[in-house]
């Protein structure tokens, strides 16, 4: 077991040192962003001296790289500073923002990633017949149209003719799951629509690769049911590739929503990025940037300690 | 007829008919829709305001960046949750004038230097504490203190000392006055116990509302002050906003029946929203407007004739019809219009290309001109761009366009490039507009407009207590600003409202911003 664990603990090592890397980046980033935080917190009606004391009182005028520094030490600390636009506690601020974030892209890949895997072994049941082009067309139709376009289609339909649904995805604490999975219908459709497609072809590929092999068709001529051999044999075979694909799509699921968060009017971490974007308030974007970049590196280090767990030759190294 | 008439009316304004199926029956009794509709509107005052229920508005322009702090309030979003839990002194009339909200009367000394506002007794604010002449002068210090950050702080600066005397509060001025009541309806300038000092951001304040829940950018939620002061505000219950920035979506929430009103709907879908029978849409005329702004001491600006040969190369209906999609009027070169309290109107300039050819040929300027413009300097602003463009090579001069990114384009471009496409929401009063930005040591005086003239005349009229004298002032202000100055202005937009009819009492206002001035929640009512 030691090789394995030594394996894991560079896997993290490494996704720290690179989470560290993209830390120096986004605060780099920042500070090379055009325009003025004060101009933009007091709008275009703000007087010169109201834009200087707002600047000296939102320490403006420190050297970068102390800023950077007290950053970082803040946000090990768990404190990621308060907002320089409302003065709110950033920590508290996106704690709600991104529990709502993960609530969204929870349900979604609740039901994008197994209806794929499903959608992908019936493809290959089926391969060149017609489920199986069936599935392909139209998992890449709702890939190919851009996703903003699926939500002010849905919202048309469903929210503004049929009144199912609401148009308006808002949800708050007092309402019951029943209420917010109401709420969060249309964008949680959406969603699935536009990841399903990749993670479904992957499956498909991945699956169609390994029925290539040797031991598929030893499975295939003991008799085995079809189904059975994808499942028992292939599936276990295929699964690094898939986890992989399955993980970029969860990442896209928590850090790409923001177009889907703003047809909707979801209050998640999206919005809440591009709001402070606007207003050039550093602070938040620099948290939102890290919280993203941890995101994707985590579950990049998942994917790869899945695929190093899933294959044997890299379990029993010789 | 006429009983039945009334009584179709009635039906309406109770909302157990919609207004289009009363239009429809009442033009079968051969009453135009013109009449038909004045008969509806004061039926539904009649009936009269229904207590209770939740009134719902999707409304644009707020982030989660906001706060609650009235001094840094910039948008709609702001403006709209402030008046939900506080008051300013006075208010602006959506008819015109002044209304009287916290002051209860003011009186001005014969020279318009010394103000005594009266203050409004036995007020409290939400905390309990009752209002005083003290938490006035507080709040007024607040915006003005060499601190401030406040966006009236420009307004304060013109006071020379401010005190408190029994339900008094009296305002010495530097220089005379006479419009200084409606500076002070600033949206900024709402009245918090001890002036907010030390807590500028709690929303505690005098107003119909108290703040429930508060999520910037998100949702706000307010329920009926039950010791509000004033009965003629405030008829819900409950009050939600609902931030939605995306035209589309705010759209699609109010014909879903998800709010009851949105602001700004899109100029372009305005038509196919109204057709809704849902839905009415409110178009309110304001002093805003869509600009070219032309530095007057940066070449080939610098010319007068260049800036004529701009001025008549420009086509305002054709703007007007294709950027606004008609919804607003068109300009006159001058920020003044038909929505300022003392407004002459100056004979209107025309495009004429052949005009605008021989200005041009004049100032002996023969290269292009460079006009940097972006998205977010005005809806439909590269579209605009692209439309001066065409009229202006009719008469062979040759426009550059260049984009620029919406990002710092407030900071970068607007106000220190010497050619560019702007936006501005306009001002309560001519005085107020033309102290802001023409004249000549006006910090955001964006057209670089130095008229020594006109500097004086703006001195003299505010000391003007006669009011055909002042107007005359003021008409020769606009003509000065129209035919001297660098500012391109073909057009004003309106406000466009989308209102459900599931909600009554919409008032028809000429004076203010969206949304009656960010009233409308609080003056309509839920049918019952």
């Amino acid at each position: 077991m030691a090789p394995i664990l030594k394996l894991v603990a560079q896997r993290v090592a490494l996704s720290l040192l690179l989470l560290l890397m993209v830390s120096v980046l986004i605060f780099a980033g920042t500070m090379i962003l055009p325009g003025d935080v004060a101009q933009s917190i007091l709008g275009q009606s703000a007087t010169p001296e109201a834009l200087a004391n707002l600047r000296a009182d939102l320490g403006l005028n420190d050297p970068p790289v102390t800023r950077y520094f007290q950053w970082l030490w803040g946000a090990l600390h768990g404190d990621l500073g308060t907002a320089l636009t409302s003065g709110q506690d950033i920590t508290t601020a996106i704690g709600s923002r991104l529990s709502n974030t993960m609530f969204l892209a929870f349900w979604a890949a609740a039901i994008s990633v197994p209806l794929a895997i499903f959608l992908g072994l019936l493809a290959v049941r089926y391969q060149n017949r017609w489920p199986d082009k069936l599935i392909s067309a139209f998992t890449l139709t709702s890939i190919s149209i851009p996703e903003f376009l699926i939500g002010y289609v849905l919202m048309y339909l469903l929210a503004v003719k049929l009144r199912w649904f609401p148009s308006v995805a808002m949800i708050n604490d007092s309402m019951s799951l029943g209420q917010k999975l109401n709420s969060i219908a249309l964008p949680v459709t959406v969603l699935t629509l536009v990841v399903l497609a990749q993670m479904m072809r992957m499956t498909r590929a991945a699956i169609l690769n390994v029925m290539q092999s040797a031991y598929i068709e030893t499975a295939e001529l003991k008799g085995l049911t079809m189904f059975k051999i994808i499942w028992r044999h292939a599936f276990p075979n295929s699964i690094s590739p898939i986890v992989n694909v399955v993980m970029l799509n969860l990442a896209y699921l928590v850090v790409g929503v923001v177009v889907i968060e703003v047809v909707f009017v979801y209050p998640g971490m999206g919005q809440y990025l591009v709001d402070h974007v606007s207003k050039r308030d550093v602070p938040v974007v620099q948290a939102c940037g890290l919280i993203f970049a941890a995101v994707y590196i985590g579950l990049n280090m998942v994917a790869d300690i899945v695929s190093i767990l899933a294959n044997p030759r890299l379990r029993h190294p010789k | 007829m006429t009983k039945q008439l009334n009584y179709l009316a009635l039906q309406a304004a109770m909302g157990r008919m919609s207004r289009r199926e009363f239009l429809g029956r009442a033009a079968a009794l051969g009453v135009t829709a013109l009449g038909a509709n004045t008969l509806l509107a004061s039926a539904a005052k009649a009936a009269g305001p229904q207590k209770g229920g939740t009134i719902r508005i999707g409304i644009q322009g707020g982030s989660s960046a906001d706060s609650l702090d009235p001094a840094l309030a910039a948008n709609a979003t702001a403006s709209s949750i402030g008046r939900l839990w506080g008051e300013p002194l006075v208010e602006l009339d959506p008819m015109g004038g002044i209304w009287h909200r916290l002051a209860e009367s003011y009186d001005a000394s014969a020279d318009a230097r010394v103000w005594t506002f009266k203050i409004r007794q036995g007020v409290t604010f939400s905390n309990g504490k009752e209002l005083t002449a003290e938490d006035v002068l507080a709040t007024m210090e607040r915006h003005s203190g060499e601190e401030s950050k406040s966006g009236a702080l420009g307004i304060m600066r013109g006071i020379k000392s401010m005190r408190a005397e029994g339900s008094d509060f009296i305002i010495e001025l530097d220089e005379p006055n006479a419009d200084l009541p409606y500076l002070l309806t600033d949206y900024h300038l709402l009245i918090q116990p001890g002036g907010g000092k030390d807590d500028p951001a709690a929303g505690i304040g005098t107003g119909p509302y108290i703040l429930k829940s508060v999520e910037p950018g998100v949702r706000f939620v307010a329920e009926k002050n039950p010791n509000y002061w004033d009965d003629s505000l405030g008829h819900a219950d409950t009050i939600e906003f609902i931030v939605i920035n995306d035209d589309t979506a705010r759209v699609a929430a109010l014909q879903s029946g998800q709010v009851h009103m949105i602001n700004r709907v899109p100029p372009r879908t305005a038509r196919l929203v109204d057709r809704a029978p849902t839905i009415d849409v409110r178009e309110t005329a304001g002093p805003g407007h869509y600009v070219f702004i032309a530095h007057c001491d940066k070449d080939p600006f610098a010319n007068n004739d260049v800036r004529m040969a701009l001025k008549y190369g420009i086509n305002r209906q054709e703007m007007v019809d294709k950027i606004l999609n008609g919804y607003g009027s068109i300009g006159n070169d001058t920020p003044i219009n038909s929505s300022y309290p003392l407004f002459t109107e100056l004979e209107q300039r025309t495009y004429d290309p052949d005009k605008a050819k021989f200005h041009m040929q004049k100032s002996g300027y023969d290269g292009s001109i460079l006009l940097r413009t972006s998205d977010n300097s005005f809806p439909g602003a590269p579209d605009a761009a692209a439309l001066f463009q065409q009229s202006l090579s009719a008469a062979g001069i040759n426009l550059e366009i260049k984009r620029e990114p919406n990002d710092g384009y407030w900071s970068e471009v607007w106000n220190k490039q010497p050619f560019c496409t702007s936006y501005w929401g306009g001002r309560p009063t001519q005085d107020s507009m033309f102290s802001t930005a023409y004249l000549s040591t006006a910090d955001w005086n964006d057209t670089r407009f130095n008229n020594e003239q006109f500097d004086q005349l703006l001195y003299a009229a505010r000391a003007e207590l006669d009011e055909a004298k002042r107007t005359q002032m003021y008409a020769d202000m606009s003509t000065m600003v129209r035919d001297e100055g660098g500012l391109v202005c073909p057009m004003f937009n309106s406000f466009i409202d989308g209102v459900s009819t599931e909600v009554d009492g919409w008032v028809d206002a000429k004076a203010g911003f969206e949304l009656n001035n960010f009233y409308a929640p609080m003056k309509m009512w839920v049918k019952a």
